[in-house]
């Protein structure tokens, strides 16, 4: 409806109804980067998410770090800070207790998340503050023009490891669960429908979100996601999981997930005696996250497709409504509520002429 | 209420209160100071804990140390040495000592100077005062724990307790020494067990019992003291250490601008207390996150700001090495933001309980590119109270970092602060975002004193993005341009260059001083006293209690309160005088600063960098040596 994106003058209709908006209310300015790069899908995604969820822009805040995906919320016609590497995640922080209403967005990539930005990435999750982090994955520093990140696979040859790298990634959703996180999606970039579903339960979601995005850097690391970038390598090497749907994929859903001892099996549906009852039906809700973390682990060349979608998504208490909440207690509770007030808390004598 | 025959009026005495870290000094300390507060007497305070984490009882490493300064007339410093000495145990006399005047009264309670005291205490002999070199007519030595048992026999308290009271007995003697009213003191204990009024009956038996002691046994052997007050300042007080005047500053402006207290901090000796204090006062709405790491303290309040409060990070100098990355995103993205260093020695890790003023230079110029940042710094533990509301009323009107320095010293010390009337206290106006710029504002345009206008989240027609890089003046959009990158540095230099600060002031002999003493924050009270006793005015620190000999020289003293930016009238006053002392606890860093600002301006330096406090009597004997020179 409303299509000044620059004025954000509120909607017609707006007054007593829910307001109604395009992604074009979201849009801002022309995107810098490569041609080709999956920055330019996640960012349309998020724009036609946003108008989903019906949050006014005067309302949202996008954070991000220092980065090619960092660049993003100079790109949208909302709040925003595209702020220093890695501090991110304790700028959003800030924000969001100090105006719990601001709907907060921290784009970070896997250098500025989970290497620089890395503690204050798993004490947002361990406190559960209500933000949702977009980790925008390309395995690559693209900045700084090529060096492995920290989910590079091992032997990863870039600039600065010309011999191949001999350490071991960090795996997103491990860490996040690591941490505590109490949400986890993972969508491909290119996968619109797939994002924008995975982005609205994020927001859905209350308390700190993790969403990775699998993005392809066409530059210094081309064809990093290549197995499930297009619709026809997910249907081949991606499930997509959904709470309370069976986890089942293929071409034909003609595969399914079992359990076989501590771990899971591949199994296809009608084969070896499995039928459709065997097959696992996705817990995102259940608190125990060991089942979870298998499915997010699941495609590093292991046989398995990849998950895509709402991994995890288990409620529990968020740091600013907390924060809110134990304001009104001690409020209630305590007999002083301003600054003179408090002055005469203390022992206090007088001097007399 | 002394009756005694032998009362001589004094201008000041110093008491210091010594024992085991549990034996609550630090209580009766505070009482003494309050009964003295009470009468118009001028007091300072500061609290010397053991820096081992947890010493065993009676040993030397655990001996923790209160020291009072009283006054009839104004006391800027909680004393070189004390005139009266308690100290509680052996460990205590022997490490309080140093601190004694050659002729102080001594205070021991002889139930703590046995055998196994003394072996851990290290005594060679059974003689210990003997051992100490002091004179026995200068001791009280009482059998003090014995003295409290008595006196609560029939209270029926157990043990523990019993040994609890030990302090107020010390605290009645003293009382009696000085001819202090025991209402107060009643009145103070009954206040602070209002729950537990069995626990304030005990007490208040054995300061009487501490009292009566004195009056009936020493009566006749020893003087008694008055300290009338000369320049009764009527109101109403409290007794406030500096970090607690300082969050209750930042509490004070915030309410005052309309705006949420945030603070983003971490755990940091000597600046924990800060974070303690505004913890505490959720009904008030003071957002406290205890972050992650120095990094997210800053990074966090930068976030908050942004978001509308008036956002504060608390440190102590290897913080604001580890905070300068967000303080520059502050500095650039034009956001209110206040940084307290509460400095302690350094470098590293350093001196974490001491004090010292070694990261001036570093809050200055600490960061990269051109990052201009105002600097104050507070001059007394008081003075932490303006000093915070000062430092918060020009962040938010000037949209700027602005870094507050206060140390161990005054973070820690403390006096009697007048209740202010925060009605009365300036005005704070954040340069909001006038709303006739709708539609055609963007995010660098900037109100009348060169600010950039606020524009916080919520507000429709202002949605914008800030950042770490450099942006075009006209569009707010990312830029690379080398003419508006100069004119941006330029724009941000000037605002602060810009902000209007107060004189530098100068006390003393203004028109025909024969050296200015110059120096900044804390250091004011000891420089003062320096200058005081200098133009004979004050009795000499280091001489006996009651001499009055004086020293005719001509001396002013310039303190700074506000670094950067100095104020205007600065170069005049520093080429005002012959001669012109820098006295700094470091190696000369405001010498520098000041040498780098003022032409031709090359400074005699006092510096001591030793994570104590300065010494009034070495100050006189080094600025006597500059006059006389």
């Amino acid at each position: 409806m409303n299509t000044n994106s620059n004025a954000n003058v509120a909607p017609s209709g707006a007054e007593g109804g829910a307001a109604t908006w395009m992604a074009s209310d979201y849009k801002k300015g022309q995107p810098r980067w490569c041609p080709g790069c999956g920055d330019h899908f996640f960012l349309a995604s998020l724009h036609k998410a946003l108008a989903e969820i019906g949050v006014a822009p005067k309302d949202i805040a996008v954070i991000s770090g220092i980065g090619c995906s960092s660049r993003l919320p100079h790109y949208m016609a909302t709040y925003g800070m595209n702020t220093i590497h890695g501090r991110a995640a304790a700028i959003a922080t800030g924000a969001k207790v100090t105006n719990p209403k601001l709907d907060v967005w921290q784009i970070s990539g896997d250098g500025d998340g989970l290497a620089i930005g890395g503690n204050h990435f798993i004490h947002a999750n361990r406190r559960n503050i209500d933000l949702n982090i977009i980790l925008l994955n390309n395995r690559i520093y693209g900045l700084t023009k090529g060096q492995y990140s920290p989910t590079s696979p091992r032997g990863f040859v870039s600039k600065s490891s010309p011999y191949g790298t001999v350490e071991d990634p960090f795996r997103p959703a491990e860490l996040c669960f690591g941490a505590r996180g109490h949400f986890f999606a993972r969508a491909v970039a290119t996968d619109a429908p797939g994002t924008i579903e995975v982005l609205k339960a994020a927001h859905d979601h209350k308390g700190a979100s993790v969403t990775e995005i699998l993005q392809n850097c066409v530059i210094f690391n081309n064809g990093t996601h290549d197995s499930v970038y297009d619709k026809d390598g997910r249907k081949k090497n991606a499930i997509y999981v959904r709470h309370g749907e069976k986890l089942v994929f293929g071409e034909n859903n003609e595969f399914g997930l079992v359990q076989q001892g501590f771990g899971l099996k591949v199994v296809e549906i009608g084969k070896d005696g499995y039928t459709l009852d065997d097959v696992l039906v996705h817990d995102a809700h259940c608190e125990d996250n060991t089942l979870q973390l298998k499915l997010a682990l699941m495609g590093d060349g292991d046989g398995f497709p990849i998950a895509l979608g709402v991994i995890r998504d288990v409620a529990a208490p968020t740091y600013d409504d907390a924060v809110t909440a134990q304001i009104a207690e001690v409020s209630a509770a305590k007999k002083y509520h301003n600054f003179a007030e408090l002055l005469e808390t203390n022992d206090i004598w007088e001097v007399r002429e | 209420m002394a009756d005694s025959l032998n009362i001589q009026e004094l201008e000041q005495v110093v008491v210091r209160f010594s024992g085991d870290s549990g034996d609550g000094m630090q209580l009766a300390g505070n009482i003494f100071s309050t009964v003295s507060a009470t009468v118009g007497n001028s007091i300072s305070t500061f609290p010397d804990y053991p820096a081992d984490i947890r010493a065993p009882q009676g040993s030397l490493t655990g001996v923790s140390g209160f020291q009072v300064h009283i006054g009839a007339a104004q006391v800027y410093t909680p004393g070189d040495q004390c005139d009266v000495l308690v100290a509680m145990n052996a460990a205590a006399f022997k490490t309080q000592l140093r601190y004694a005047k050659p002729n102080a009264t001594i205070i021991i309670d002889t139930d703590s100077f046995t055998k196994k005291d003394l072996d851990k205490a290290e005594f060679k002999t059974d003689d210990y005062i003997a051992e100490m070199g002091v004179d026995p007519d200068r001791v009280i030595a009482c059998p003090l724990t014995t003295m409290v048992k008595d006196a609560l026999a029939d209270t029926g308290m157990d043990a523990k307790s019993v040994l609890k009271c030990r302090n107020m007995f010390a605290l009645g003697l003293v009382c009696w020494l000085f001819s202090r009213d025991l209402n107060v003191a009643f009145n103070f204990l009954r206040e602070k067990f209002a729950k537990k009024p069995a626990i304030a009956e005990a007490n208040i038996k054995v300061i009487q019992a501490g009292y009566d002691y004195g009056h009936n046994t020493h009566s006749s052997a020893m003087n008694v003291y008055r300290i009338e007050s000369k320049e009764k300042k009527p109101g109403r007080y409290m007794d406030i250490t500096g970090n607690k005047a300082t969050a209750y500053g930042f509490i004070a402006a915030a309410e005052k601008a309309g705006l949420q207290l945030y603070l983003g901090s971490y755990p940091i000796t000597p600046a924990t207390d800060v974070l303690h204090e505004l913890s505490k006062h959720k009904s008030l709405g003071v957002k406290t996150v205890q972050c992650e790491d120095e990094i997210a303290g800053c990074s966090s309040a930068v976030g908050a700001s942004f978001a509308g409060a008036l956002a504060v990070t608390s440190t102590s100098g290897p913080g604001i090495c580890l905070k300068s990355e967000a303080m520059n995103l502050a500095v650039i993205m034009e956001l209110p933001l206040v940084v307290l260093d509460v400095q302690r020695g350094g470098p590293a890790t350093g001196l974490p309980t001491k004090s010292e003023q070694t990261d001036l230079l570093q809050v200055l110029f600490g960061r990269n590119g051109e990052s201009p940042m105002p600097v104050m710094a507070a001059l007394s533990p008081t003075d932490c109270f303006a000093a915070a509301y000062d430092a918060s009323k020009m962040a938010l009107e000037h949209m700027t970092p602005v870094v507050l320095l206060t140390d161990a010293f005054i973070a820690n010390g403390s006096g009697a602060f007048k209740l202010p009337d925060l009605e009365k206290m300036p005005a704070i106006k954040p340069p909001y975002v006038p709303e006739e710029l709708r539609g055609s504002w963007t995010p660098y345009m900037r109100a009348e004193n060169g600010a950039r206008y606020w524009a916080v989240p919520g507000r429709e027609g202002f949605e914008h993005i800030l950042g770490g890089l450099e942006k075009d003046n006209k569009t707010g959009a990312i830029s690379t341009n080398p003419e508006n990158h100069d004119l941006m540095t330029r724009l941000r230099a000037e605002k602060v260059a810009k902000i209007q600060v107060p004189d530098l002031e100068v006390e003393g002999d203004t028109a025909d001083a024969d050296l200015l003493i110059v120096g900044f924050g804390s250091t004011y009270g000891h420089l003062h006293a320096a200058m005081d006793e200098l133009r004979g005015v004050a009795a000499p620190h280091s001489a006996p209690r009651g001499a009055t000999d004086v020293n005719p020289y001509k001396v002013a003293l310039a303190q700074f309160r506000y670094l950067n930016p100095l104020p205007a009238n600065t170069a005049e006053v520093l080429k005002r005088y012959p001669k012109v002392v820098v006295a700094e606890q470091n190696m000369g860093q405001l010498a520098s600063y000041l040498r780098m600002k003022i032409d031709n301006f090359v400074p005699k330096q006092f510096n001591q960098v030793k994570g104590q406090p300065f010494v009034v009597s070495e100050l006189v004997e080094a600025f006597k040596q500059i006059l006389d020179e």
